[in-house]
């Protein structure tokens, strides 16, 4: 049985932009059987926090390749991604680095 | 023949670490000992923490332009800067670099014209050099190129029923700005924040278009300058995007990430999307891509001759007329498809048609236009 949580959920490098433009969430998460993990996290996201286009952000029960995780200012690739159990007062980023100005790449050479 | 499965259970290729443990925190950082580890390098696999990593991937920079002799001494840098997570990561190691490497820094920010995307990029640039004190010019394309900016391009590319060809020009007449800027900024060398995801994607591209000429100039660090243009080179072009993302992160800097308004319809966006399911399946994939670019010799039959000059600019050209001159007269004539595709017809400088001679349709294009 996990005790509520709260969590600063934080989203940069465009990914905000799914999010109502905002970055950072202060969110409170209910208390339930299971732990709170990476992975009942995002399902959570998903159904509370996107505002449009899960597609963009999530892709499976992960998040789409190319969206950097960092928990506590850690890659989540550390820590076990997914299956990182959530404490309290915990951040986590979510980065994407899909956007950008990339154009005038394709001419170079 | 092992098949790539997309599902993210076989996506990793390190071993999964257990079920994480409140009691085993991050593993301690193999360089200095003292700090937590933030990420593992992915090609060394060593736990580094922030600051450690910053400083290794300053040195790797550093050691990318030494040992590739790309900025000698005394050089005077035109850092295309847009705003975006790239240029600033550049610009800022750039900055730091400066001193030991003997080079002076001018930022060089384009300004194609496209309404509230390139306005708020370029809000983050001033910024940028403020907080640097670094010199900044903006080249606009309005002022360049005889008032088309990308907006009138898009309008006028638009509304044929096929993918948007603005792209395409925008990445040629981008290059001609940035050199315009750095000229006029006095530079020796023009630098930009190519990194190795870029670079990969770039491949996959030319391998899909058949483009024959552009693989047989891949692979060199840099662009020598031939034809009279500024040496051009890419100090990132060995960092993976995520790399420079987190440095980014690490060190607090300011970028513009929102993306640009006509770039889902580009073509990068589907090398883009197969080269991150590639990544998935096989991390090292990127920078396998850019070293097989580099060490690809081309058949005789396939080797572009060597570029002579523009006939209206006097700037490398393979044909009559370079590929900015080409494409603004297809826009300046109301036919701006003349110079894409496969043919190209626009860039043998074709007159108008003589009299008596009706004037032949270009012929549809073999392979989409962008």
């Amino acid at each position: 049985m996990a005790a509520p949580l709260s969590v600063e959920v934080e989203f940069g490098g465009g990914a905000e932009l799914l999010f109502d433009g905002v970055k950072k969430h202060q969110v409170t998460l209910p208390g339930q059987e299971e732990p709170w993990d990476i992975r009942n996290l995002l399902v959570w996201i998903k159904k509370n926090l996107l505002k449009e286009r899960p597609e963009l952000f999530i892709q499976g029960d992960s998040v789409r390749p190319g969206i950097l995780v960092l928990i506590n200012d850690a890659d989540w690739e550390l820590l076990g991604e997914l299956d990182y159990q959530l404490q309290d007062q915990d951040s986590i980023l979510f980065i994407s680095t899909l956007h950008g100005s990339r154009i005038g790449a394709g001419s170079t050479w | 023949m092992v098949s790539i499965f997309l599902s993210h259970a076989f996506r990793r290729s390190l071993p999964l670490l257990p079920r994480s443990d409140p009691a085993m925190p991050a593993p301690q950082c193999a360089t200095c000992h003292k700090a937590r580890a933030a990420l593992r390098r992915p090609r060394s696999g060593r736990a580094l923490c922030g600051a450690c990593f910053c400083a290794a991937f300053e040195a790797e920079v550093l050691h990318t332009v030494v040992a590739g002799r790309l900025l000698p001494s005394g050089a005077v840098v035109a850092v295309g800067a847009s705003g975006g997570k790239d240029s600033t990561v550049l610009a800022h190691v750039l900055q730091v670099l400066a001193p030991r490497l003997g080079i002076s820094l001018r930022l060089v920010a384009v300004d194609e014209g496209i309404g509230g995307y390139r306005d708020a990029a370029l809000a983050a640039v001033r910024r940028q050099a403020a907080r640097w004190e670094l010199p900044l010019t903006v080249v606009a394309y309005a002022d360049l190129f005889g008032g088309w900016t990308m907006d009138a391009v898009a309008r006028s590319t638009a509304g044929s029923g096929r993918s948007r060809a603005c792209c395409t020009f925008c990445g040629v007449l981008r290059r001609r700005a940035l050199e315009e800027g750095a000229r006029l900024v006095g530079a020796t060398h023009i630098v930009t924040g190519h990194n190795a995801d870029d670079m990969a994607e770039t491949v996959l591209m030319n391998f899909l278009r058949g483009d024959a000429a552009r693989l047989a100039r891949g692979g060199g660090l840099g662009s020598p300058g031939e034809g009279g243009a500024l040496p051009r080179c890419r100090p990132l072009q060995l960092a993976s995007q995520k790399e420079v993302v987190l440095y980014a992160h690490f060190r607090r800097l300011d970028y513009f990430s929102e993306e640009c308004v006509y770039a889902p319809e580009a073509f990068r966006g589907h090398a883009r999307h197969l080269l991150k399911l590639l990544e998935a399946a096989r991390p090292s994939a990127v920078l396998d891509l850019v070293h097989s670019a580099e060490r690809l010799a081309l058949a005789p039959a396939a080797r572009p001759p060597a570029p002579g000059a523009c006939s209206r600019c006097g700037a490398l050209a393979s044909r009559a007329l370079c590929q900015a001159c080409a494409l603004l007269d297809g826009l300046n004539r109301g036919r701006p498809r003349l110079a894409i595709g496969k043919g190209r017809r626009g860039l043998d400088e074709a007159g108008p048609p003589r009299d008596g001679e009706p004037e032949r349709a270009p012929a549809p294009d073999a392979v989409p236009a962008f």
